[in-house]
């Protein structure tokens, strides 16, 4: 059951081959033989989670359920759950219990998916190894001495342990196809505006956008289906008409037109990445794809230009953790300006508190026009590029990391090198594009390799179509790690 | 030594809106402490800002009254800083790229010194853009700890910065009421003063004619028209004499004690907040299309300053008599309310060329009832406009009998007296105390003759020249007809009969 794909489970739920209970109990056992040594949960609540397993099922038994009913979907703990702890990896929401849900858990709600539990994540967001989590690090269910990517850790440690049948992302600079492609899961991250940021917590307005991670396009495609629409409570949202993700998964692929851009695959490259996506590459010229050769050439500006932006949006963004009406406050302080200090130097870690200084920073008094401004325009420039491949190609495919999981504290104490992990990622979030990342084999260490294909705006459905025919000719997806 | 007074304002103006300007709490105002604040007023994790549409209108309805361009993309930005009563830590504001751009305002001035004359002014309003109000943090409870009440926390404000064009505290006075009369009029802002939906700060700096302009310091809050020019009056003093004494005048923010009467400063510019404005990305720009603009113009009010040219031209009233009923728009509304009652009378009653030369009259006497007794009385019983126990109607139908000549002036007095306390219309109540006036020629002669025969002497020192006693033969015939005799049939009767 756990290797069940969520059609598959959807109708074994509805058959009544199983019930929600049962399947969520399952769950439930399997974590707590394993998160102990995976740490990708922060939170479990058995006693929600099997209430609405008990409402999924007389759902079911009504036969009014929706593709998710009863189907256990862990949640990173980035988005705001009513009555469950909400964290977001960080001391400063330790207390944190939410009194209402963000829209994607809403969404889930609705569909009578069961909540299983909170995944683990690097300290609201920042991060690409996980190792920010004040609840500890995650290890990757591969190889437990690696890191499992960051900042959706948990949920891809999860996803690919089978501790959950689905879950969600967030992804501001490649947090959940950076976790997806080292961890050998399948992560989407939709056109900026496709599923309501409301009640995810901000770490970067302007690029935060959620996704689904799971173990295949299929279970993406149904799980977007339920996350994606309109909300007028995010007026970034975008006012599109309802699609259905998974209509185009059967398309062949015959002239896809696929670009893939010379800047991915050149210095700082691993040949072992290299290599699996290259086969990968041959596998979709089997298919029936057609390669062009493209360029983005402002692809190099774009990890100096998302430390200017992101930091900066994320200055703003954690000055509401103050300690003065929720999360983490002091237990001794003097003045005001005291507390106010105690509070975020305790509550905050290292990696965060970098940041706020860096978007201080660019954003104060006589900076602002050198770095802001300046990170402003070329990331329309990086946009730009995208606009001018896709004349020439339907989707850009490429590496999503440059190498495969690297070690646990191989690289925690030089930034540069961790935020260089996300090379292939950030210039996606910068132009507000599609992105995902699918399993494409294994590298060095026989640990995974993920293949980003990345779309032109709401082509998720295309972009759907062409990893489900990859899976469908290649069985890299369905690998399980030995545990 | 001659000096010179340059004086700008910044004016926080409370929008009417029932809901916050980025979510849906109310904004009623008195609630219990932070009963009004939802998941956004808290700025909980995750909670996002969405624009109010109420909130554009009324600042696009001020720009149109003031005669300014509406920008058609404006910016909301994050203006950063920490303090308790801020939740998010930033105040959603506007920057660089305001909704509303130049306009202006004319305003009376009335000078506060001598016997110098009124003047009439234009002061130019640079901009005005929408913001965030902050909560409030309540200092000093019984457990000696502040408290922080969120309930004002995310009401929209309009905030209206002018030119440093005014040069004394009578212009900024004259402004800051100009733009009170001008928020409340077209609707956009209750004006209430001591709940604060109405706030002044104040720069103020002065020179030498001909030098540059000096450094100013901003008198922050003042929430009414006389702390303002006290604490004008204050600074101006003080800049003064610091500068006549050798010293020199350093930018800062300062408070009026309205206890001392002095202004003292709270922070200089040495500790200014650098607030890292950002557009906010949670919001996009803001963009109004031409179509929302007219359909917004459509819905403004007749402004006050076109009322008084009507009242003038139209119905012949004094430029005086049009600025007081066009101090607010409930008087005018009232005015003009007596005034359409009355000429739909006058019209019906009389032939339509006897009409127009009745009209400016009938405004007059509306004029002269309202700006008189209904202030007042309004006055003495401590009442508005809107509170006024006489509907327009009502007084329009009374002044139509004076006109009509069914009573007196006196008799209207009472008239109205009796509709203040008891209510009714006027028929009614002339009837019940049998008010009308006695314009029967035939017995108004009658009682004339009685009256000469009675008064032989006095009627023969009258026609031998001793005009003055003919006030006393209008005494004694008022008396004998109990006050209803029309008083202009009466002197006409009374004249011809003296006469033989």
């Amino acid at each position: 059951m756990i290797n069940s794909s969520l059609t598959q489970l959807g109708a074994a739920l509805r058959t009544k081959k199983i019930s929600s209970v049962e399947l969520t109990q399952s769950y439930l056992d399997r974590i707590a033989r394993m998160n102990p040594e995976l740490n990708a949960y922060i939170t479990l609540n058995p006693e929600i989670s099997l209430a609405q397993a008990r409402a999924a099922d007389a759902r079911l038994a009504n036969g009014n359920a929706d593709p998710l009913t009863g189907i256990p979907v862990a949640q990173k703990d980035i988005f705001c759950a009513k009555g469950w702890l909400t964290t977001c990896g960080s001391k400063m929401l330790h207390n944190f219990v939410s009194p209402y849900d963000a829209h994607v858990i809403t969404q889930f709600n609705n569909a009578g998916a069961v909540n299983l539990g909170k995944t683990n994540m690097d300290e609201f967001a920042m991060g690409s190894s996980n190792e920010t989590s004040h609840y500890g690090t995650v290890k990757n269910p591969w190889d437990v001495s690696r890191v499992p990517g960051g900042s959706s850790g948990g949920t891809a440690a999860a996803v690919a342990a089978r501790l959950c049948a689905a879950a969600t992302g967030t992804d501001t600079g490649g947090s959940i196809r950076q976790p997806a492609a080292l961890c050998g899961i399948s992560g989407l991250k939709p056109t900026y505006g496709v599923v309501s940021r409301y009640g995810m917590i901000a770490f970067a307005s302007s690029l935060d956008q959620a996704g689904p991670m799971g173990r295949s396009a299929e279970d993406l495609a149904l799980l977007l289906n339920t996350m994606a629409g309109f909300d007028e409570r995010d007026s970034t949202s975008l006012q599109r008409e309802k699609e259905d993700y998974a209509r185009d998964l059967n398309k062949p692929l015959n002239g896809l037109r696929i670009g893939l851009p010379k800047e991915f695959f050149a210095e700082g490259l691993s040949g072992d990445v290299a290599k699996a996506v290259e086969a990968a590459i041959a596998e979709y010229r089997k298919l029936g794809a057609i390669i062009v050769d493209i360029s983005l050439p402002n692809t190099k500006l774009s990890i100096p230009v998302y430390y200017v932006l992101a930091p900066a949006e994320a200055s703003s963004n954690l000055s509401r953790f103050d300690g003065v009406r929720y999360g983490y406050r002091a237990p001794e302080y003097g003045d005001l300006a005291d507390m106010y200090e105690k509070s975020r130097a305790q509550g905050f870690g290292a990696e965060v508190k970098r940041r706020i200084m860096i978007g201080t920073y660019v954003l104060s008094h006589g900076y602002y026009d050198a770095y802001y401004l300046q990170a402003q325009k070329i990331r329309r420039l990086i946009a730009q590029d995208f606009t001018d491949a896709y004349k020439q190609c339907d989707v850009i495919m490429g590496p999503t990391s440059p190498s495969t999981a690297f070690k646990l504290g191989e690289k925690g104490d030089d930034p540069v090198q961790m935020y260089l992990s996300d090379i292939y990622t950030i210039a996606v979030n910068l132009a507000g594009l599609p992105g995902m990342s699918i399993p494409c084999g294994f590298g060095a260490n026989d640990m995974p390799v993920g293949l980003q294909i990345i779309g032109n705006y709401f082509d998720e459905a295309r972009m759907l179509n062409v990893a489900h025919q990859y899976q469908l000719a290649t069985d890299w997806h369905g690998r399980a790690p030995q545990l | 030594m001659q000096w010179e007074i340059v004086i700008g304002l910044e004016v926080h103006t409370q929008l009417s809106t029932n809901t916050k300007i980025f979510s849906g709490a109310s904004t009623a105002f008195g609630a219990e402490p932070n009963t009004q604040a939802d998941a956004v007023s808290i700025a909980l994790p995750g909670v996002l800002p969405v624009l109010n549409k109420g909130a554009v209108e009324r600042a696009i309805k001020f720009g149109l009254a003031t005669g300014a361009r509406i920008a058609q993309r404006s910016v909301f930005a994050r203006k950063n800083y920490f303090y308790p009563d801020l939740p998010k830590g930033y105040q959603i504001s506007q920057f660089d790229l305001p909704v509303v751009g130049q306009g202006a305002l004319t305003i009376q001035v009335e000078p506060l010194s001598g016997n110098a004359k009124p003047y009439e002014k234009t002061v130019r309003i640079t901009r005005a853009h929408l913001e965030e109000d902050a909560g409030k943090s309540v200092h000093g409870n019984s457990q000696g700890v502040t408290g922080i009440d969120l309930n004002r926390a995310g009401t929209p404000l309009l905030e209206i910065v002018s030119e440093p064009d005014m040069c004394s505290a009578a212009e900024a006075v004259a402004y800051a009421k100009a733009l009170h009369t001008l928020v409340r009029w077209i609707g956009i802002c209750d004006g209430n003063m001591q709940e604060g939906s109405f706030r002044c700060d104040v720069n103020v700096s002065v020179r030498r004619p001909g030098e540059p302009l000096g450094t100013r310091r901003e008198i922050k809050n003042l929430n009414s028209f006389k702390f303002m020019q006290q604490a004008i009056d204050y600074e101006v003093q003080w800049q003064i004499d610091t500068i006549e004494n050798g010293g020199k005048i350093h930018q800062a923010t300062v408070l009026f004690n309205p206890d001392t009467g002095e202004t003292r400063a709270m922070r200089s510019k040495e500790d200014a907040h650098d607030y890292r404005y950002f557009p906010d990305p949670d919001l996009l720009p803001l963009e109004i299309s031409t179509e929302w603009i007219e359909q917004v113009r459509g819905t403004l009010p007749e402004l006050p300053q076109a009322k008084q040219v009507r009242y003038v031209s139209e119905l012949g009233l004094s430029a005086y008599d049009a600025s007081i009923l066009t101090a607010s728009r409930e008087i005018a509304d009232f005015f003009e309310g007596s005034v359409n009652s009355l000429f739909s009378q006058v019209r019906s009653a009389i032939n339509l060329g006897a009409a127009s030369s009745a009209e400016p009259y009938a405004a007059k006497l509306c004029a002269n009832w309202i700006i008189g007794e209904v202030s007042a009385q309004l006055n003495r019983d401590g009442l508005d406009m809107t509170q006024c126990p006489i509907s327009a109607q009502q007084l329009g139908g009374m002044i139509m009998r004076v006109i009509d000549g069914t009573i007196s002036n006196s008799g209207a007095k009472e008239v109205f007296r009796t509709m203040w306390a008891e209510g009714g219309e006027a028929d009614v109540i002339i009837e019940a105390k049998g008010l009308k006036q006695v314009s029967d020629s035939g017995a108004i002669e009658a009682l004339v003759d009685e009256i000469i025969a009675a008064n032989g002497d006095k009627v023969a020192e009258y026609r031998s020249g001793k005009d003055k006693l003919f006030g006393f033969f209008v005494g004694l015939a008022m008396k004998a007809s109990k006050g209803k005799a029309n008083p202009a049939q009466l002197n006409d009767i009374l004249k011809k009969k003296l006469a033989g």
